[in-house]
């Protein structure tokens, strides 16, 4: 065992030179390692909402980006339903299930836009520019068109000239409000977007 | 039962058994489709792609409900419509979720050439390792139910994975979640077994005398199941096979050609050696070599 020739050295060091390389190259028998796919919501920020598209109002549960730390930017990037809330119980419609293709949609709207009378242009306008504009029309509006007293004397308190069509991303809470302002002001024509 | 899914009871091409110890004392999972609650709505197509980070080719209509047309490399399931005209001559609407059955025999495993590019879970579910595939197709072949895909982008098959990942954290899969009828439903294959069970008592009370749970023995039963209401006749459901089992090709080249063989390759090379130590070289002598001489010289 002690004797070992130079030529028995130069053959044992010149074939594990051999088979270290082929094993580099790549020509080891390949591991059969077999792993799941990573969960991929494990520290993923979870934000409860609303589904926007009916008035069935499923909740829905967002996961997104980074976990709300200041230089982390949140992106939305898985969305199912929330087993907590008692309309959906966890389950979507197809439509609701897709929703994170509408979130990144190329042509989503994000921002309030106008067009002027006669243009075939679409600006982009603040919020405060498009709630003074609304509200400056609404209350122009009202104020000649506003029906207090029928002329035989039936009071009615009515605003027929301006109809709302609400969204339906909105709890039940918000559904209430929305109604009470709608009717404070007179208005009849009042729709919801997602009147199922 | 949910880490269960780390936990390879079998991977294709390998010999080498795998750990064997941990078992499925908590039960194995299942997936049980409820084709009588079915209303074809496809939000378990859009839930399995969201989840999978998956997104078809956007197709032409080719005349029939089934969107996309077929189950693709990044369409692991599908509902695919039948319009059946039963005997007293009412039309009925058969909806079935087509895709992975998650056989308890896998042929697909059984056929795969290579190794550990298909395992099985000790939870039941059947799962591809595309690292390992070496895209033959070999596992469409093995397929009772004609259900992987060759990726036409990387040459690797692909199919539905229960949501391995899913299940190995403790969630039901994708499509089962979404689900707003409770058509799918996930649970122990124990559990799922015995929800059907009540499923097919109720059917049964309405009419439909053949209703039954289709958990085909052909290929040992499988992971995914469903409630048929005409379960005498699984063919009416766009094809679903009365009686899956393994091709005989594959059971024929996997079960006895592969020994058989191994053993010549063996028998060969032995026959081989042993004739050259028996027998030797085939050498000629001085007197063989002047007999060729002679005999050449002999002819003009």
């Amino acid at each position: 065992m002690s004797e070992l020739t130079r030529r028995q050295f130069l053959k044992v060091t010149g074939l594990s030179l051999v088979g270290s390389s082929l094993a580099l190259m790549g020509f080891s028998p390949g591991e059969a390692l077999a792993e799941v796919r990573e969960y991929k919501l494990t520290r993923a920020t979870e934000t409860r909402n609303t589904c926007p598209y009916c008035s069935v109002a499923c909740g829905i549960l967002m996961y997104g980006l980074g976990d709300g730390a200041k230089n982390a930017l949140p992106s939305i990037f898985h969305i199912e339903g929330d087993p907590d809330h008692p309309v959906n119980r966890g389950t979507l419609c197809p439509k609701g299930a897709g929703l994170i293709d509408f979130v990144h949609s190329a042509s989503r709207l994000k921002y309030p836009e106008y067009r002027a009378p006669g243009s075939d242009a679409w600006q982009r306008i603040t919020w405060d520019d498009a709630l003074d504009r609304i509200s400056k029309l609404l209350k122009q509006d009202r104020d000649a068109n506003f029906i207090a007293k029928t002329p035989d004397g039936l009071t009615v308190n009515r605003w027929l000239s301006t109809g709302m069509l609400a969204a339906s991303a909105s709890s039940n809470e918000a559904g209430y409000i929305t109604q009470k302002v709608a009717r404070s002001l007179g208005l009849l024509g009042f729709d919801n977007q997602a009147r199922v | 039962m949910p880490l269960q899914s780390l936990d390879i009871v079998r991977r294709s091409a390998t010999t080498l058994p795998s750990p064997e110890v941990r078992g499925a004392h908590t039960g194995q999972v299942a997936k049980l489709i409820d084709t009588t609650k079915c209303i074809g709505c496809k939000a378990c197509q859009v839930a399995c792609m969201e989840w999978n980070d998956l997104r078809d080719a956007i197709g032409s209509c080719t005349g029939h409900y089934d969107n996309p047309p077929d189950l693709s490399e990044n369409s692991w399931t599908l509902m695919r419509f039948t319009e059946y005209e039963n005997p007293k001559g009412d039309l009925e609407w058969l909806i079935r979720k087509d895709g992975c059955m998650h056989c308890a025999d896998p042929g697909c495993l059984n056929a795969c050439p290579s190794p550990g590019a298909i395992v099985q879970y000790a939870n039941g579910i059947v799962d591809f390792q595309e690292e390992n595939c070496i895209g033959c197709g070999y596992c469409i072949t093995g397929c009772p139910f004609d259900v992987p895909r060759i990726s036409k982008q990387d040459k690797k098959a692909y199919k539905c994975t229960l949501c391995s990942d899913r299940v190995a954290v403790g969630l039901e899969p994708a499509c089962v979640k979404s689900c707003p009828t409770g058509a799918i439903v996930f649970g122990t294959k124990e559990d799922m077994t015995q929800h059907a069970e009540e499923r097919i008592v109720d059917l049964k009370s309405r009419g439909f005398e053949q209703a039954g749970l289709y958990d085909p023995a052909g290929v040992g039963g499988t992971h995914v199941m469903y409630v048929l209401h005409h379960a005498d006749q699984p063919m009416l459901y766009s094809g679903l096979p009365d009686k899956p089992r393994i091709s005989p090709t594959v059971s024929l080249w996997k079960g006895i050609t592969k020994p058989l063989a191994l053993f010549a390759i063996v028998a060969t090379a032995a026959v081989g050696f042993l004739h050259y130590i028996g027998v030797g070289p085939n050498e000629t002598d001085e007197r063989d070599e002047d007999a060729a001489r002679r005999e050449l010289e002999k002819t003009p």
